[in-house]
């Protein structure tokens, strides 16, 4: 077996060395009754050739974004990705590394993600970001019981323009603690009113911008009326190459901002790995979740990087832990950072303008199919569309991938018991959507619609 | 002459590099797009950016240097042995690189209609296959991220259960004092009390005081096993029997499970659920922290609370059920989508190209390596326990007492000597502990010369060499570093007046 | 500090009047080793005895510091909050957390002298 150097003779030699007779005794601290005697009766090893065919199998089995035109967002992006990047991301001393706790031997690591940390503080306006999270759900959540912390208050509003999974998580991740979430239903038309639901017990409220439907805000306003309530803002990015165009969460006054870092840098990957990004302002950079790389000098005075304010993790801190997160997204963060590098502040701008146009350009293709409708007045790359009081979108989705096109989402997938959502379409373009990609929705939506 | 400054600050392979901000360029382009099209202002919400973010302008080259010397400042698996006690540093097989990498797995997006994504379905299926077959038990729950949020999964799940059944009020979570630290912090975000239980002289879990605090409160235990000792719980048995009597749930923490996969089912040991992380146990890469993934398998009791998603066998193929369905009583959801998904895809390569004998093979390996490394260590250290231990070896700092040397100057004269060190201090329960995890895929020489490398050291150390350790490592392109100042005046970013 | 009485986790508290001023012993601060963060009580927080009130952190490790007796935050020590390091240097001495308004000084007698404190600390070894 390939992964395996031991030989039967190296087996016997060491086992003297031990003085045992063979493997199994070294297991006899199993109770007898639970040891297996022999290997269970499942396929055994194979070569490279036999695993390559059946993956290759099963890859064939689906319709990749590359073979089709391709409009779905809705928290995930398909961006292009440099060809550096991954080369990159494939040195050993990058992948096989572990958790830089050794500094003198990660330095890299650690370089890498005080880079990130730096670069994640930037478009995000804030002071500190952490070395990251899970994914943009368990972000938003961790950032919710953070601001219950810090505020000391114990309810948490979940805005309606918020991605349902990461109402989900948020809800299941409070569901057995004094904290409590209230969730505003769907807005797809941000009408939403959240400055009436902030009170005296409101520890913050978590609003994504741009929104769940593709609606952008200016949240001045909202932050304002958070602070005179002693409460948080937490903003939710869940499209980071937006932030290339719009002012940052931190201009407009958010005191965490979490994001869904895929977009840059990582693949869709069927959703995950994600990359969670957390970040905040100075003064609440000891109540965070999540590790956090430090500049620090060695014994020669030279500069260099540790992980720091430890006491606040888990292996510390244990019960009290600001968190129970222990490993995070490190290579992600990295393909995260070495694609924000790549792009710089010139590219960076670029993609995002590059994206926006996508969706102005798309928006003005559907304006002839007859009887849609798009719901947003101010979007980044991505809008709903109302396809009709009669439509059903799932439906006109299923039949457009009959076509070969993975023509966005229906609302109807996250929120099945509302009749209202069930006409609503969520289409995003990105830099990737040729102008015959557009084409091809437009008189297949006009086919499927007649 | 080797120790005259160099004129760049450079020592040959060890380059000096600087911050990306400090090496910004503007007007550099690493990325050649196309001119965008109109911009419609109306269409931004009055919050269009003005003015610089502060990223750094660079070239391609310059990036692909700059990442590439970043790296070469870092030791991984592929550097060489990494013994490091707890993590499972094995080898990472390229194979599930490629596998990942196939544009008919990577390029897929989470939500695309069922029917164009049955393939990704069946690596998700598959994969929950294996680790039901492995583990014996029923259910699983694919989507948790890592271990720790594995852990999170399994003891919701227990809540779940408990207050379904009216017995919410079981609060008091049992836990090992030498359990992981994920494990107590798990359990609080539950809602749940953690109440230490001992351990025996002979490192397992004290069976006596363990019944002693059972009642009518208790929800469950959490245990490792094997233990971060490194030690079967060789009354596993009869620890669960005393749980379930006690109408507790037995969770177990599978951080170890590459020790006993394909030899032990965990059902067979009365284990109501567990999390497997794949990063370890099913060799997917670490990536300098992530990303990991922690499926947690679950028993038919406890099934019924698994969160959302999951797949199921339908009439028109593979389902993704992802809301209320009849029957189930999901506690929730733990994150976006549908779990690490591209994490799935390497563990289910490797697991395919193991498969159940190389599985098997793997973990006798593990422990042969592993009991090789503590018998020919055990004179010159200090084992902390007798008998055979499992994946690890656990020893003790009595080896360097009175030598001025301590178990951290010891593990920083072995990074001189080319080794990533073992963990120190780990578990809390054992006196300056150092614990070696060698794992399967080390080869006898590399063993044979560690062993006499650490053999050497611990010489050294009681020869009355105390400054050279105090000093180590001399060798790298830090030495030590100074944590006291980065946690009292913390930096964590670059600022520009920096 | 002869009227100076002691917890079994290693909090002090000397009084004066009804004023009790608290801190960590030298053997607390010498065991968690370079402090690097202390977090003190607001003003005006009532604490009873065992309340948790203020933390002290070292890199690798953290302590909760509780109130040895009942009483309201009436001063803290700002100086330590911002040189934790010189908890370090004078634990018993200048660099006190903080001083409360003793609600119940019958409590003082449940506390270790000195001589006490030190055979405890004697047992822990």
């Amino acid at each position: 077996m390939r992964y395996l150097p031991l030989t039967e003779s190296d087996r016997r030699a060491m086992l003297d060395v031990i003085g045992a007779k063979d493997v199994d005794e070294l297991f006899r601290d199993v109770p007898a009754a639970a040891r297996l005697a022999e290997a269970l009766p499942l396929p055994r090893h194979q070569g490279e050739m036999e695993v390559e065919r059946a993956f290759t199998r099963m890859a064939h089995k689906n319709l990749s974004a590359g073979c089709a035109p391709f409009f779905i967002g809705a928290g995930v992006y398909r961006h292009h990705i440099p060809a550096s990047l991954d080369q990159l991301l494939l040195r050993g001393e990058f992948l096989t590394a572990y958790t830089p706790y050794q500094p003198e031997v990660s330095q890299g690591t650690l370089q890498a993600l005080f880079q990130f940390q730096t670069q994640v503080a930037m478009i995000t306006g804030m002071d500190v970001a952490n070395a990251s999270m899970y994914d943009g759900a368990t972000a938003a959540a961790e950032a919710a019981i953070m601001a219950c912390r810090v505020t000391k208050r114990n309810r948490v509003i979940l805005s309606g323009t918020l991605h349902p999974h990461y109402v989900e998580t948020t809800e299941t991740s409070l569901r057995y603690t004094e904290m409590t979430a209230e969730a505003l239903p769907p807005d797809p038309l941000g009408f939403e009113d959240l400055l009436g639901r902030i009170d005296a017990a409101t520890a913050c409220v978590v609003v994504q911008n741009p929104g769940f439907f593709g609606g952008v805000k200016d949240l001045r306003p909202l932050a304002a009326a958070c602070h005179g309530a002693g409460a948080l803002l937490v903003v939710m990015v869940a499209e980071p190459t937006s932030l290339g165009l719009f002012d940052s969460p931190g201009a407009m006054g958010a005191d965490i901002v979490v994001a869904e870092g895929q977009s840059l840098g990582i693949g869709m990957n069927f959703g995950g790995p994600g990359l969670g990004l957390f970040a905040t302002r100075d003064k609440f950079v000891r109540q965070m979740p999540g590790r956090l790389a430090g500049q620090t000098v060695d014994v020669d005075g030279k500069r260099g990087w540790v992980l720091t304010l430890s006491t606040r993790e888990q292996h510390i801190r244990r019960e009290k832990a600001t968190s129970n997160i222990c490993t995070n997204s490190g290579l992600c963060a990295l393909a995260f950072s070495i694609h924000l590098t790549l792009l710089g502040e010139t590219g960076y701008a670029r993609l995002a303008e590059l994206n926006h146009a996508a969706a102005v350009r798309l928006e003005g293709k559907l304006k002839a199919v007859k009887g849609l409708r798009v719901l947003a007045g101010s979007y980044y790359n991505e809008f709903a569309v109302h396809l009709g009081d009669d439509v059903d979108a799932a439906q006109v989705v299923d039949a457009l991938a009959d076509r070969g096109i993975l023509g966005g989402v229906p609302a109807s997938r996250f929120w099945p018991s509302w009749p209202e959502l069930r006409p609503v379409l969520i289409l995003a373009a990105t830099e990737t959507n040729t102008e015959a990609d557009m084409d091809s929705l437009v008189s297949a939506l006009k086919e499927v619609l007649s | 002459m080797s120790g005259q400054p160099t004129l760049s600050g450079n020592r040959g392979l060890q380059i000096e590099e600087k911050l990306i901000f400090e090496m910004d360029n503007p007007g550099s382009v690493a990325v050649d797009l196309p001119e965008p099209g109109p911009i419609d202002l109306d269409r931004m919400g009055g919050v269009a950016r003005r003015g610089r973010i502060g990223l750094p302008d660079l070239s391609e080259p310059q990036v692909v240097r700059h990442f590439t010397r970043l790296s070469q400042k870092n030791y991984g698996i592929d550097s060489g042995f990494y013994p490091l006690g707890s993590c499972t540093m094995k080898h990472n097989p390229r194979l599930s690189e490629k596998m990942a990498r196939l544009p008919g797995l990577a390029d897929l997006h989470p939500l695309q209609p069922q029917k164009t994504v049955q393939g990704a379905l069946e690596v998700i299926d598959s994969l929950a296959f294996w680790l039901k077959e492995l583990t014996g038990l029923p259910a699983i729950a694919m989507s948790p991220a890592a271990g720790a949020h594995g852990e999170w999964c399994g003891l919701m799940a227990i809540r779940a259960a408990h207050e379904d059944r009216g017995e919410g009020h079981r609060r008091r979570m049992l836990v090992p004092e030498s359990a992981h630290g994920t494990n107590p912090a798990s359990a609080a975000m539950c809602g749940f009390t953690v109440d230490p239980i001992p351990a025996k002289d002979n490192g397992r879990v004290d069976l006596d005081a363990m019944k002693a605090k059972l009642g009518p409160d208790v929800a469950g235990l959490m245990l490792t096993n094997p233990n971060t000792c490194g030690l079967f719980e060789s009354e596993i048995i009869e620890i669960a029997a005393a749980i379930h009597g006690a109408g507790g749930y037995f969770y177990c923490d599978g951080a170890n499970f590459n020790a006993i996969v394909g030899r032990v089912r965990v059902a067979d040991l009365g284990i109501d659920c567990m999390h497997i992380n794949l990063h370890k146990t099913f060799s997917t890469p670490h990536g300098g922290g992530g990303p990991g993934a922690g499926p947690t398998v679950l028993s038919a009791a406890l099934a019924p609370y698994a969160p959302v998603p999951y797949v199921v066998h339908g009439p028109q193929g593979l389902e993704l059920v992802e809301g209320a369905r009849e029957g189930a009583k999901p506690f929730g959801r733990v994150k976006g989508f549908h779990g690490q998904f591209g994490v799935f895809v390497r563990a289910l390569a490797y697991i395919a190209s193991m498969g159940a004998d190389g599985l098997r093979q793997a973990s006798g390996d593990a422990v042969l390596n592993a009991n090789y490394l503590q018998a020919s260590l055990s004179d010159a250290l200090t084992a902390s326990f007798d008998g055979p231990c499992m994946h690890e070896a656990l020893f003790d700092d009595r080896f360097l007492k009175d030598t001025g040397v301590t178990t951290l100057d010891f593990a920083k004269a072995l990074i001189d000597e080319g080794y990533h060190p073992m963990t120190m201090y780990f578990p809390l329960v054992v006196h300056g502990a150092l614990l070696m995890e060698p794992t399967e895929t080390e080869s006898r020489e590399t063993l044979d010369q560690f062993i006499a490398v650490v053999k050497g050291l611990a010489g050294r150390a009681k020869a009355g060499a105390a400054e050279d350790f105090k000093a180590a490592p001399r060798l790298t392109p830090r030495r030590r570093l100074d944590e006291t100042l980065a946690a009292r005046a913390p930096v964590l970013r670059w600022k520009a007046s920096t | 500090m002869s009227d100076t009485r002691f917890t079994k986790d290693h909090e002090w508290i000397s009084v004066a009047g009804d004023i009790g001023t608290i801190g960590i012993s030298d053997h607390a601060q010498h065991a968690l080793g370079d402090i690097v963060f202390v977090e003190l009580p607001e003003i005006g927080r009532h604490l009873a005895q065992g309340a948790e009130a203020a933390v002290v952190e070292s890199v690798k490790a953290a302590s909760e510091v509780y109130s040895p007796a009942s009483g309201e935050v009436i001063a803290i020590n700002q100086a330590i909050a911002d040189q934790p390091g010189l908890v370090n240097e004078g634990a018993e001495g200048a660099a006190w957390f903080f001083k409360i308004r003793l609600s119940d000084p019958a409590e003082l007698a449940g506390l270790m002298d000195r001589a006490t404190y030190d055979g405890y600390l004697k047992t822990l070894e």
